[in-house]
């Protein structure tokens, strides 16, 4: 049962070749068994999975079931869960049991899903290595001395080790698709506003955006059509309406235009990688795709920019942990200043306060204009890079990262270094554009995804091309060997 | 750039973090260094360019004037650090 | 050394919306302490702010009530400091561009003259809560039901130049925002708080001098008496050869001074920036059009149409359509009697002399203007007169029934039938001997004076309801 995808499972329960109640308690053990080598989880959530589980069998029985009902899921530590600690990988909310539901959590309820626990995340989701949660790093299934990229690494690692045949992510700069080619699996991050934020806690307003994680295209489609949709409890969620993203999987890709950046494909991309993306997108041409070279000029400044944009807005939404109304406080303040400081300096890891300080920096008397308005300019004009491509192209298409995943400890001590890993990620952040990652074959058993960039709104189209090439090819479906024993 | 210590201490301040004097020469560094990428940005040239705060340049839409909440204090309060009479405690405000 | 003072305000009014500015949460004041206080109120984690569109009609409302430029694309930005009452560590508020842009409001003084003062901007922002400091063990206590209501944030030009123009400006406001029902203006309760900008310099230069800003005073008294406090202060250091220091201030109304705040003392930096989780407001020209339709008619043009309609004195006509169930009032007694100056004698004297003694509300006067018209109508028709009308009044005040009834059940109909009062006069003659003697023999001038003397007699005899015009007549006829 471990090894179906979803599209898989909602068959398989909608025909009884097996119950909820043991397709949960499949995950269950196999997280029990397993996870203690990969740290995917923060909480698992046994009990509510289980007693949901039942209800889910009922309601399959009854014929009341909903499009999800009994798939097992697991969510990133960053959605808020009524009465499930949700800790965003932070000692500042280690304690902090939510009394209510993010929007994404209520609409897989509604819709069925079973949640399996939440999975380790970089605190806050500020990372690419998931070294920076206070409930210790994530290793990577395909090697355990590797880092699972992150900052949704639980999500990457649980979903590629089959302790849950899906996740959700959320991606501010990179943090689905970065981690998802580190562990081979298939993840869309929507069009900013395509899914609700309310409930998710904040890193950077203006960037987060939550997606799905899972093996296969057709599998993100069907997470996203749970997700999607307009939420009048968040003001910068769309109201574009949504649109079923399975219905285009199956059309042919004569005809497609994709664009090659030059920019994505030079000097800073690994060449045994930069192989691997080459045969994806030659596969993609043989398929009836035009590729098509195109420029991202502004492209090197997409780290500079999104390293000020990105802290200036974590820097004040992070003002609220504060020690009051709930989360971490340090014990006896001796006044209202050791309060506040205290418990923010204890409460948040280091690289936190790094990009608190750089934000409070960059928006401080006398820097806005330097830092934070030349950011927001700029960032207009990476933006306008992008929709010059797309009057010529229909998709953006290169690597997710420079290489493939690295070791633990190689780069959590030199931050910049590590902020270079989302070097061709995070355009697609600031521009507000659909990105997925697809797993496109190995580097020394080390896994490499090809990134799908979409125009607005258009994550149909991005699925579609992922779910053509997954028909051609099997990357998708390789599975860690030290991962498929367990408790199958 | 450079950034001197005092001025990560000031920093540090305004955003309420107590850093540790063992701690502050290497956030200083570390910032320095994040602030040497980020002035690459100083040489582009942005003069007719508009601000970009919403990738999608929407517009705010608004709720009709109701209430919709009802009273959640306990529930809200259930997770508060210190709370008396209903009110979340401080260490003494001096105005 | 002459002094003047140089007086700018920042007024926040609370807006009358039954619910929050970015949440479903009430905004009635009184609740129990954090009630009212929704996930989003208290900043807890993913929570998400979405504007309530009354909050922008109310502010276009103003703006078109004063006059001013709309901003048609006004956006929020976060104002980031961290206080016990601001549960985000930002205040979102409106810092680049306001909704309301640059206006005038007209003020009267007391003498009658009026001026024009500019407003600065006008912009939408949400309230703190509130921090109680009654002993919790030497801590302090967080009331975050208050946090959350929609402010407007009126600030003006440093046109005022003194107490009374202070309090005139926020008492002209007070009257425009009820008028306009935005608000409802109750002091008391913190609907209208007002930061006081203030500095002085040598009669006769323009440069301005450094201020201080006194924080969150409450009343038109405390604006009076704060203004004169830091004047004085001012004065005092500047006198000594001593230098003004920008500071924030607090007035302590208990002990009538003003100090410096100390948690304000550190130099703040806000890190304005636009509002990431709020997009920018744009408002199309129909809307304003449409609400520019719905505007009521102002207090300053009631003010210059009931001096035109009815005659009235500038004073009379400010504090006639300082509210305007006052000015409905005041046009239904006119309506009903038909004479504007009698009318506004009684509403401004006896009206609101005895709804100030009983200390209520007009809503709550027991004489309504259709009977205070009655009353009138009957000094009109000299049924009583002026002095017996009072009378009237306090037994129509005190539950007594309309005029007609206390008048007919009092027996005050004032006597005019002449045959009566014939009788009455020759009573008081023949009883006056030595007084009709010493009329006679007097010249014109001084009859005119001794004359007071019968007319008083009379009156006693008549119990004050002889037609003393009648009376007059009478005697003059009888003593020739």
């Amino acid at each position: 049962m471990h090894n179906k995808s979803v599209a898989q499972l909602i068959a398989g329960l909608r025909a009884k070749h097996f119950s909820s109640v043991e397709l949960t308690r499949c995950f269950l053990d196999r997280i029990g068994s397993l996870d203690p080598q990969l740290n995917s989880f923060i909480s698992v959530t046994e009990d509510t999975a289980l007693a949901a589980a039942a209800a889910a069998d009922q309601r399959l029985a009854d014929g009341t079931a909903a499009e999800l009902t009994g798939v097992p899921i697991a969510h990133k530590d960053i959605f808020c869960t009524q009465g499930i600690r949700t800790s965003c990988g932070s000692r500042m909310l280690d304690n902090f049991v939510p009394p209510y539901d993010a929007t994404l959590i209520k609409r897989f309820d509604e819709l069925g899903a079973i949640t399996l626990g939440k999975t380790n995340m970089d605190e806050f989701a500020m990372g690419s290595s998931n070294e920076n949660s206070y409930y210790g790093p994530v290793r990577n299934p395909w090697n355990t001395d590797l880092v699972p990229g992150g900052s949704s690494g639980g999500s990457a690692a649980a979903v590629a080790a089959l302790l849950a045949p899906a996740a959700t992510g959320t991606d501010t700069g990179g943090s689905i698709r970065q981690p998802a080619a580190f562990c081979g699996i298939t993840g869309l991050k929507p069009t900013y506003g395509r899914v609700s934020r309310l409930g998710m806690v904040a890193f950077a307003s203006s960037l987060d955006q939550a997606g799905p994680m899972a093996h296969t295209a057709e599998d993100c489609a069907l997470l996203l059509n749970a997700m999607a949709g307009h939420d009048p409890l968040d003001s910068t969620s769309s109201p574009e309406p949504t649109q079923d993203y399975t219905a285009q999987l199956d059309n042919k890709l004569d005809g497609l235009r994709i664009g090659l950046p030059s920019e994505y494909f030079g000097d800073g991309l690994d060449a045994a990688t930069g192989e691997r993306i080459d045969a994806a997108l030659q596969q993609l041409e043989a398929q009836g795709a035009t590729l098509v070279e195109v420029s991202l000029p502004n492209s090197q400044l997409t780290i500079p920019t999104y390293y000020v944009i990105a802290p200036a807005e974590a820097s004040t939404n992070l003002s609220r942990f504060d020690g009051v109304r709930y989360g971490h406080r340090c014990t006896d303040p001796v006044d209202l200043h050791d309060l506040y400081t205290r418990t923010r300096g204890e409460g948040f890891g280091d690289e936190v306060k790094r990009r608190i300080l750089v934000g409070t920096y960059a928006l401080s008397a006398g820097y806005y204009d330097a830092y934070y308005k030349k950011a927001q300019q700029v960032r207009r004009l990476i933006q306008q890079d992008f929709m010059r491509c797309f009057e010529q192209v229909d998709v953006i298409a290169g690597p997710t990262t420079p290489g493939p995943a690295f070791s633990l400890g190689a780069k959590s001590d030199d931050p910049v270094a590590m902020y270079l890993e989302d070097v061709y990620t995070l355009a697609v952040n600031l521009a507000g554009l659909p990105g997925m990652s697809v797993p496109a074959g190995f580097v020394d058993d080390k896994p490499v995804g090809l990134q799908l960039i979409g125009q607005h709104f258009d994550e149909a189209r991005l699925l579609n091309v992922a779910h053509q090439y997954q028909q051609v090819s099997d990357w998708h479906l390789r599975q860690p060997a030290a991962m498929t024993g367990g408790a199958a | 750039m450079a950034i001197e210590q005092d001025e990560i201490e000031k920093i540090a301040e305004l955003a309420r973090i107590r850093i540790g004097d063992d701690q502050i020469g290497q956030v200083t560094q570390r910032i320095t260094e994040i602030l040497g990428m980020v002035d690459q940005l100083q040489a582009v040239d942005t003069s007719d360019v508009e601000p970009m705060a919403n990738p999608l340049d929407a517009t705010q839409r608004l709720r009709a004037d109701a209430v919709t909440e009802v009273n959640r204090r306990e529930a809200f309060q259930a997770i508060a650090p210190a709370v008396e009479n209903g009110l979340y405690l401080v260490p003494k405000v001096i105005d | 050394m002459q002094w003047e003072t140089v007086i700018g305000l920042e007024v926040h009014l609370q807006l009358a919306t039954v619910s929050k500015i970015f949440s479903g949460s009430a905004t009635t004041f009184g609740a129990e302490p954090n009630t009212q206080a929704s996930a989003v109120d208290l900043a807890m984690p993913g929570m998400l702010p979405v504007l309530n569109e009354q909050a922008v009609h109310f502010a276009v409302l103003f703006g078109l009530g004063i006059g001013a430029e709309i901003g048609m694309r006004s956006v929020f930005d976060r104002k980031n400091y961290f206080y016990p009452d601001l549960p985000k560590g930002y205040q979102i508020s409106q810092f680049q561009h306001p909704i309301v842009g640059t206006g005038t409001f007209e003020i009267q003084l007391e003498d009658g003259s009026t001026r024009d003062i500019g407003i600065t901007r006008a912009h939408l922002e949400e309230d703190a809560g509130k921090s109680l400091h009654e002993d919790f063990h030497g801590q302090t206590g967080i009331d975050l039901n208050r946090a959350g209501t929609p402010l407007l944030e009126i600030v003006s030009e440093p046109d005022l130049r003194s107490a009374a123009e202070a309090v005139a400006y926020l008492k002209a406001m007070h009257s425009l925002v009820t008028y306009l029902g935005i608000s409802d203006g109750n002091m008391a309760e913190g609907s209208m708080r007002c930061d006081i900008n203030i500095s002085l310099r040598p009669v006769g230069t323009e440069t301005l001098g450094t201020r201080a800003e006194i924080k969150n005073v409450n009343s038109f008294r405390f604006v009076e008496k704060a203004i004169h406090h830091e004047f004085a202060r001012q004065a005092d250091i500047l006198e000594d050869g001593g230098k003004i220091v920008q500071e924030t201030r607090l007035y302590d109304a208990d002990k009538d001074e003003t100090r410096s705040m100390r948690s304000k003392e550190v130099a703040n930096d806000y890190r304005y920036f636009p509002e990431p989780d709020l997009l920018p407001i744009v408002i199309e020209d129909d809307y304003v059009e449409a609400l520019r339709q719905q505007l009521p008619e102002l207090p300053v043009q009631k003010r210059h149409r009931f001096v035109e309609q009815y005659a009235l004195g500038n004073y009379d006509a400010n504090v006639l359509a300082s509210s305007r169930e006052l000015a409905d009032y005041f046009e239904a007694v006119v309506a009903g009697c038909g004479d504007a100056k009698i009318a506004a004698n009684w509403v401004q004297g006896d009206l609101l002399g005895q709804l100030n003694r009983s200390e209520l509300s007009l809503g709550a006067s027991p004489v309504s203007a259709e009977a205070l018209a009655g009353l009138i109508t009957r000094i009109l028709d000299n049924s009583i007169s002026g002095k017996i009308a009072k009378q009237v009044f306090e037994a129509m005040w005190q539950g007594e029934g309309s005029a007609d009834e206390v008048i007919a059940a009092r027996g005050l109909q004032q006597v005019s039938d002449s045959g009566e009062l014939e009788s009455m006069v020759d009573e008081v003659i023949a009883g006056s001997a030595a007084q009709v003697e010493q009329y006679l023999a007097a010249d014109e001038g001084k009859r005119k004076k001794l004359v007071g003397y019968f007319v008083g007699q009379v009156m006693k005899l008549s119990k004050g309801q002889a037609n003393p015009k009648m009376v007059n007549e009478l005697l003059a006829k009888k003593l020739s």
